[in-house]
């Protein structure tokens, strides 16, 4: 099977990330570190396999480390080594 | 609009199984109740988890593949994968009166609201055609006069997902066009498409740039790069250009 | 009272295997290709293999150099952490302490370094005595790049995220550091026998 093929988007990391921030992680906007580009979550490749403890998102545009997430017992471990920023809209109602 | 079905922490809740539909041999549809469901936007997701006895979970990620109707429930459609953990067991074995965990609806950024207009080109390659579908059943009660198009890859005509609603769909509608690609097996007589989308097709198939059609690419990766890809080469913006890529996690 | 879904199982691990697979593994038949990012491609024109850091004197190889080398067969299990083992995998390639035989250190610890910016750390214990390889060849043909040609670490007695792909040389260390899943929460060490998945275990 061709490497390629294995290859999801952010789109798949929805459902953990918004655990965290309570809102909508897909359409979260992110600034590359390594080009300076923009997109949005669920535009990006992430690196991500079934009963695998760990996810990668990258840059489409360049291929840099956006963000790692690790699953271990009782945490979720995020890094952010390539994001220079990251955008949600404001919650317009904060429950 | 988009607000509350995307501003929400998210819990893992019950669904029960009300109701079960086989739509190809490797495919299934599972009507699922969810008491005080808020509703969804087309083109989202949810989570499912299995739970065995000795603790072992599994969790994968299914499209809804039913339109935001205001019902207390949602549809998943699933595609049983030959090495697959989950989905052989919701094909195969989970049955009405199960009840399954859930959570949802995830998603922002895959998403096609009626407002958003059109024209709209959803390109779909195997079970990719399931969000997609909510976004053809959401169009069609609420906004049939967005002009759509659906470019749908499959092996063959067996294989078609919802086939005999998509021709029903297009046969009254003169807004809706369905164009089939079936990439292995063609039945006697075939004049449609018989290979993989290519920039070539979606040149034809496609509004043109101008037009500045929304666009949502759903499939395998590989066929989610070449058509996201190709239709930038041709000209669409990238920003109009919305792409879910489904992998092994899809089962 | 937690829910369990009526009739769901785990994978078992496979008839017969059992004494070979360690807890929470099933056997595959296929070889899954599990990635963090792209596969880079670096020509063999422009490839080598180092040992650099607390050693008396660093160590480089270039490909034609490298394959010149001693090597051997190997066949082993291997483990993945994303629970996948398979039986009796066949690699050909250098044995580390081939590549350590003329190195002075007092190092207890490496960390491999691979093309892409992947690194997983080991103790140095994991890597001699006839435990690891740095291999270039799968099942009789050449490592092909999404397998982590032209060459990769193979440590089959760990999971596998250690048998760092496409790895460009080894780093001695006196003090143990985690390299790239380790630093996000993987277990230092990764021994499948006592799933030491994650930091902590």
């Amino acid at each position: 099977m061709d490497e390629t093929q294995l290859r999801l988007d952010g789109n798949a990391a929805g459902g953990f990330l918004q655990e965290i921030l309570a809102q909508d992680a897909t359409s979260m906007r992110i600034r590359c570190h390594g080009c300076g580009s923009v997109a949005q979550v669920g535009a990006q490749p992430l690196y991500m396999y079934p009963g695998s403890p760990g996810a990668v998102l990258r840059c489409r545009a360049c291929e840099c480390i956006l963000m790692v997430v690790v699953r271990g017992p009782g945490r979720l471990r995020i890094g952010l080594p390539g994001v220079t920023w990251l955008e949600l809209p404001e919650p317009s109602d904060v429950r | 609009m988009a607000g509350t079905a995307v501003q929400r922490r998210l819990t893992w809740r019950l669904a029960d199984v009300v109701g079960v539909v086989a739509e190809t041999l490797r495919v299934r549809t599972l009507r699922l109740s969810v008491p005080g469901w808020p509703g969804h936007l087309a083109g989202q997701h949810v989570d499912v988890r299995l739970t065995a006895e000795d603790g072992y979970q599994a969790v994968r990620s299914y499209s809804i593949a039913s339109a935001p109707d205001g019902a207390e429930g949602l549809e998943l459609t699933v595609e049983r994968l030959d090495d697959g953990e989950v989905s052989p067991y919701l094909v195969d074995e989970l049955r009405v009166g199960d009840q399954l965990e859930m959570r949802g609806p995830i998603g922002g950024y895959f998403v096609w609201d009626a407002a958003m207009g059109g024209p709209l080109l959803l390109v779909g390659g195997g079970s990719g055609i399931c969000p997609l579908m909510s976004m053809l059943r959401l169009r069609a009660a609420r906004s049939p006069g967005v002009p759509a198009r659906l470019l749908q890859s499959s092996r063959s005509l067996e294989d078609v997902i919802y086939r005999s609603e998509l021709e029903g769909l297009a046969a009254g509608d003169p807004e809706l066009q369905v164009i089939h690609t079936l990439t292995r097996r063609q039945p006697p007589g075939w004049a449609g498409r018989r290979r993989r989308i290519d920039r070539e097709m979606l040149a034809e198939v496609a509004w043109p740039p101008r037009e500045r059609p929304l666009v949502f690419v759903c499939g395998p990766t590989a066929l989610v790069e070449t058509v996201a890809g190709s239709l930038v080469e041709l000209g669409h913006d990238p920003a109009l250009v919305r792409t879910e890529r489904f992998g092994p996690t899809g089962g | 009272m937690r829910f369990v879904s009526r009739g769901f199982r785990r994978r078992p691990p496979s008839d017969g295997d059992q004494g070979r697979v360690p807890p929470g593994q099933h056997v595959v038949r296929d070889f899954p290709v599990l990635s963090a990012g792209p596969t880079p491609r670096t020509p063999l024109s422009e490839w080598t293999f180092s040992i650099v850091g607390e050693v008396d004197a660093p160590e480089q190889w270039t490909w034609d150099e490298f394959s010149a080398l001693p090597h051997e067969m190997i066949t082993r299990d291997i483990h993945c952490v994303t629970t996948w083992s398979k039986l009796d995998t066949i690699w050909e390639g250098v044995s580390v302490d081939t590549l350590l035989a003329g190195v002075t250190t007092a190092a207890d610890f490496i960390i491999a370094f691979s093309d892409g910016g992947y690194t997983t750390n080991l103790p140095l214990e994991d890597v001699t005595g006839g435990r690891a390889w740095v291999v270039y060849a799968y099942d009789g043909e050449a490592l092909a790049p999404e397998h982590g040609g032209p060459a990769r670490l193979l440590v089959p007695h760990l999971y596998f995220w250690k048998s760092a792909k496409w790895v460009r040389g080894l780093r001695l260390m006196t003090q143990d550091e985690p390299g790239f899943w380790e630093a996000y929460g993987y277990h230092m060490r990764g021994d499948p026998w006592q799933e030491q998945r994650y930091s902590g275990d």
